[in-house]
């Protein structure tokens, strides 16, 4: 065990061990430990094995971007765990991920061989031919390629979803992050502080870990978060994503947030960026942040004897950090030949450690297996940046930490559209102009110095305040960075021979790059595809800056001219059970649902409603059932539910002008308790809806549309009222009133002792309506023709629609009244050659074709469409729709609907609706022909399933009763 | 997600508005020749800059006009139909 005395380890409870299981072995580690700190702390150096070349990797950043040290669980419940923030507990039972037999021994470790082979850009130029090859290859790839394994058998598991509202969300509880929700707090706004770690501080905790005012100054900042109490902290949270006007995706181990946020204050920091030199990927190697966690956070002796590589002042600070962890640092080698100008120079010399400037780590010697490092090779920088032999130097160590740069945890800001430029005055990328509402503090901010970072804090705080109305004094300006620049231009070492790492999720290294900007990829977004840096699992927080600097100087240009990839959420990795969710579709059920479902009715979805399809009856086939439906509908009287029906009442003065206006027929000289059809056409002159307008009073009328289209029919009826002023009352009360149609020839007898309406042929004619008392229930009924016979369409208040329903049930039993369904409804007005728009019109149907331009009324003034039918109307008809009949003895295949219309080598039509069977005793089927084919009796080749043509011949319709006797 | 600012009730999430396109002028049917009657039922303007369009709050069955400009995705105001000079 390599476990530090305290302070070391502020993150994890020495008293309270826990024992877990990585790839087969027991380990001891404590409750605060992640899988690595503890892994590490037992000595295992091989966590992981990289993605392409199978190389052994160990801990890297401990900043959740170590994605080569990834497990899953042995029962296959859980995968893709990094673990440089998989909490261990008591049971964890963890393997690396892809791998061949383990870690220790990973058998992919062979493709490495095969490396030379493989160059950027391989699989595009190589998998593809010959072609026929190529599926053999993609199952060869699947094997190789991807991570953790998913294991089927996982039951589902939902997670909560939940909402939250504030006035400012600060991202981060770093030094800046919790000094700008301390003031945006005291400002009086109500404010959400996140951290993805589980405890605040972030770089407070460990970069200034050894200085003991800011140990002191840390945690007074988040006691005093802590104890306001408009200021809610969450730590181990992130922000996986920033949308549209401050809407944002909280993570954590529980459950997703979506928060809406007035604004948003991003202290993020910065990623410590890994130098490039060969071997710079092996386990040993790892950023100085990454050391300072280690010992700081969790208390775990990183190296016994390493090697700095630096390039800034917190390269010194960390050397430091080691060599009071007990660590024997063996070098300090600075990159830069001037070295450091800040005290901590001196304090590097006090403490003994060797000092080489102007040098930089050009290899790192590996173990045997390369399971760890045994040396770092050194070599000195010349003026131009660039190593050279002479003065190589061979220092053992089994451990290099690098501090050579930074680079902003800018994810969330290129999210909300923040454009980033490089300032050479610290060598790194800086935020431009902010949009409205967005703020940015501290090391994200390029604000470095750790009182700085309390000062932009509260300076970005104040302004956010100022932007929400709270505050109006003074506010402070920016800190400017005056120290060294805390990063290096170029840390990238060229290895003539061995693979330098740029990328350690992909497997990218300096060479590639070199070949992809020979082949012509000399374009930021270009390279970034053609060789993938970036688009592993980290998102390329290690590798973006680096890939950027080398594509720079490949092009003799600067970073700015280079330019830099965005970035989109999530930020972060996201299990994806969190964003997997239940789907509000809503569902409606008319009022005499249960009754329906009681009696063996078989629900279709219509638009957002159920509706029956058919009643089951016994063992009977269901095309059995439908017919017998509708056959006992035309002997005797049948019931259908048609409370979906689109319901809308149309009052006012001016609400016969405005029905005008919007249906193409008549309706100014309907009379009182008279019904009409009425067809709508959009202003391109096609059909969108049709139903019935009955007119109840001079100035009301009673207005049905389709189950489907009535709320978008609705909608424009609401807004063509606004545009022409008209002072008329729309009311849609669809789901106020439930609907259901008697029909068939006992209809009448069936209705008359249930209602106070006079029902006698003359009183109440076809087309009639009327209000009166059905069953006790206030009713509008309507005398349609729908399915075409004698019928009342009974329109109730919903909360009466069961027991209507109920007592029509019970009152037709002597004649033998039975419910019928959708589908029995949809053959009987097929029967009739009536249309339903939208199966038997198109986006592109209009009237004439569809054989309704008898429902247009003449030498109107206006309606919608009018004018663009005028002007089809004068061009030749392209299509008709017909009715088509098959012989009675006919045995072959029947079509199905948008089945073609072949003549000879063309497609001359389409069917729109067609019936395997009839009341008739034959199929019957709507279709759209070309005018010349429209003619009765004309036959037809139509192409059905699998090619096979069969014979259908044009019929007028309707089919049955033509003279419409049985209606009346 | 965006938030829309209904006239009516205020600060409301996108979802619960469907857009009605750009607020356009009917010719006088009677005045146009074909052509500019085609060009109004089939073209729109799609220019980047401030727009008025409309938009309709499902949930309160509410129209209004919305001025964004829809390069930036900003809502500017909103206001009910027909918008007098004055009110501006």
């Amino acid at each position: 065990m390599s476990r530090l005395p305290t302070p070391a380890g502020q993150w994890i409870n020495r008293d309270q061990p826990i024992e877990f299981r990585f790839e087969g072995d027991t380990h001891r580690g404590f409750a605060g430990d992640v899988l690595s700190s503890a892994l590490w702390a037992n000595g295992v150096r091989v966590l992981g094995r990289s993605f392409k070349y199978h190389r052994p990797r160990g801990i890297y950043s401990m900043a959740n971007l170590d994605v080569n040290a990834m497990v899953e669980d042995v029962s296959g419940r859980r995968t893709n765990l990094r673990g440089d923030v998989l909490p261990i507990e008591p049971g964890l039972d963890v393997c690396a991920v892809n791998t061949a037999g383990g870690v220790k021994r990973d058998r992919l470790r062979i493709t490495e061989r095969f490396g030379s082979f493989m160059p950027v850009g391989f699989y595009y130029k190589a998998f593809h031919r010959p072609r026929s090859l190529f599926p053999f290859y993609e199952r060869q790839m699947r094997k190789v390629a991807g991570l953790g394994s998913i294991n089927p058998g996982n039951t589902p598991q939902s997670t909560p979803k939940e909402y939250a509202f504030c006035d400012l969300l600060v991202v981060g509880a770093g030094p800046a992050g919790m000094s700008a929700a301390i003031e945006a707090a005291e400002q009086g706004l109500r404010v959400l502080l996140v951290d993805e770690q589980p405890h605040m501080g972030a770089s407070g905790a460990w970069q200034f870990a050894s200085d003991e005012a800011v140990q002191r100054t840390c945690h007074d900042l988040a006691r005093r978060a802590g104890a306001l109490d408009n200021l809610e902290i969450r730590c181990g949270t992130q922000v996986g994503g920033w949308y549209a006007d401050h809407w944002i995706a909280l993570i954590d181990d529980q459950r997703l947030t979506k928060l809406r946020t007035a604004a948003t204050l991003v202290a993020t920091g910065c990623f410590e960026q890994p130098a490039v030199f060969a071997n710079n990927d092996l386990p040993g190697v790892m950023l100085g942040s990454a050391a300072q966690r280690l010992i700081h956070l969790y208390g775990v002796k990183p190296f016994e004897r390493a090697v700095v590589l630096a390039a800034n002042s917190d390269g010194y600070r960390m050397a430091l950090d080691l060599d009071h962890a007990g660590v024997d640092v063996a070098a300090l080698v600075d990159m830069r030949l001037a070295g450091e100008a800040s005290q901590w120079a001196s304090r590097i010399s006090e403490a003994d450690i060797p000092l080489y400037l102007g040098h930089a780590v050009y290899e790192a010697h590996p173990r045997p297996g390369k399971s760890g490092i045994k040396a770092a090779l050194i070599r000195p920088v010349d003026q131009q940046g660039r190593v050279v032999a002479d003065g190589e130097q061979h220092i053992d160590c089994d451990g290099i930490a690098m501090s050579v740069g930074w680079m902003p945890a800018c994810g969330l800001l290129y999210q909300a559209g923040v454009r980033f430029s490089y300032s050479r005055h610290i060598e790194q990328l800086v935020p431009g102009q902010l949009p409205a509402g967005l703020f940015a503090a501290g090391r994200v901010n390029g604000v470095f110095a750790f009182d700085d970072q309390l000062t932009d804090g509260r300076r970005a705080a104040l302004e956010a305040a100022v932007y929400l109305g709270k505050y109006d004094g003074i506010v402070p300006k920016a800190p400017t960075h005056n120290d060294a620049p805390p990063s290096h231009p170029y840390p990238i070492v060229v290895h003539e021979k061995k693979k330098a790492f740029v990328d350690l999720d992909e497997d990218i290294h300096l060479k590639d790059f070199v070949n992809a900007h020979q082949e012509g990829y000399d374009n930021v977004e270009l390279l970034k595809r053609y060789t993938t840096v970036g688009m592993g699992p980290s998102q390329g927080k290690l590798s973006n800056m680096n890939a950027t600097r080398i594509l720079a100087r490949l092009n003799d240009t600067s970073i700015n001219e280079t330019g830099t990839t965005t970035s989109r959420p999530m930020h972060q990795p996201v299990s994806i059970n969190h964003l997997a969710g239940r789907r509000f579709a809503p569902l409606r059920r008319t009022p005499m649902h249960r009754w329906h479902a009681g009696h063996g009715a078989q629900f279709i979805h219509a638009g957002d409603w159920l509706r029956p399809e058919y009643y089951r009856d016994g063992s009977k086939a269901r095309d059995d059932c439908i017919l017998d439906e509708a056959r006992r509908l035309r002997q005797g009287v049948g019931l259908i539910d048609v409370g979906t029906l689109g319901k809308i009442t149309v009052s006012g003065p001016d609400a016969v002008a405005f029905l005008e206006r919007i249906y193409t027929g008549r309706f100014a000289k309907q009379p009182i308790g008279r019904v009409r059809y009425a067809l709508a056409c959009d202003e391109g002159g096609v059909i969108i809806e049709d139903g019935v307008i009955a007119r109840l009073a001079e100035d009301r009328f009673y207005v049905t549309a389709t189950s489907s289209g009535v709320g978008a029919f609705y909608r424009e009826m609401q807004r063509w009222a606004i545009i022409w002023q008209m002072d008329v009352v729309l009311a849609n009360v669809t789901g106020q009133l439930a609907a259901m149609n008697i029909a068939g020839p006992q209809s009448r007898h069936v209705m008359e002792a249930l209602t106070d309406i006079d029902l006698s042929a003359d009183a109440f004619a076809y087309l009639g309506v009327r209000e009166g008392m059905v069953v006790g229930a206030t009713a509008t009924v309507l005398r349609v023709g729908f399915v075409g016979e004698l019928g009342y369409e009974i329109h109730v208040p919903a909360s009466h629609g069961l027991q209507v329903w109920t007592k029509l049930i019970n009152a037709g039993q002597t004649e033998g009244i039975g419910p019928f369904g959708v589908e029995a409804q949809r053959l009987l007005r097929l029967e009739k050659g009536h249309i339903i728009v939208s199966q038997d019109t198109d986006a592109l149907t209009h009237p004439y074709e569809a054989g309704l331009a008898w429902a247009i009324g003449k030498n109107k003034q206006f309606f919608i469409g009018q004018r663009s039918i005028g002007i089809m109307n004068k061009q030749l008809q392209t299509r008709k729709l017909v009715g088509i009949a098959f012989d009675e003895n006919y045995q072959g295949p029947l079509p199905e609907e948008c089945h073609l219309i072949i003549d000879g080598s063309d497609i001359a039509g389409r069917v729109t609706s067609i019936a395997h069977r009839s009341t008739l005793g034959y199929a019957i089927g709507l279709a759209f022909v070309r005018p010349d084919q429209a003619e009765p009796g004309t036959l037809l080749c139509v192409r059905t399933d699998g090619g096979c043509m069969v014979e259908a011949r044009v019929a007028a319709i309707p089919f049955y009763d033509p003279e419409n006797q049985r209606q009346n | 997600m965006k938030v829309i600012d209904c006239p009516i009730i205020g600060t409301r999430p996108a979802q619960e508005f469907h857009y009605g396109g750009e607020l356009r002028q009917m010719p006088e049917p009677g005045q146009v020749d074909d052509e500019h009657w085609a060009d109004y039922v089939f073209n729109r303007n799609g220019e980047p800059g401030i727009k008025r369009e409309w938009w309709y709050h499902l949930p309160s069955g509410t129209w209004f006009i919305a001025e964004r400009d829809n390069k930036s995705d900003q809502f500017i105001r909103t206001y009910l139909y027909p918008c007098q000079e004055a009110d501006r």
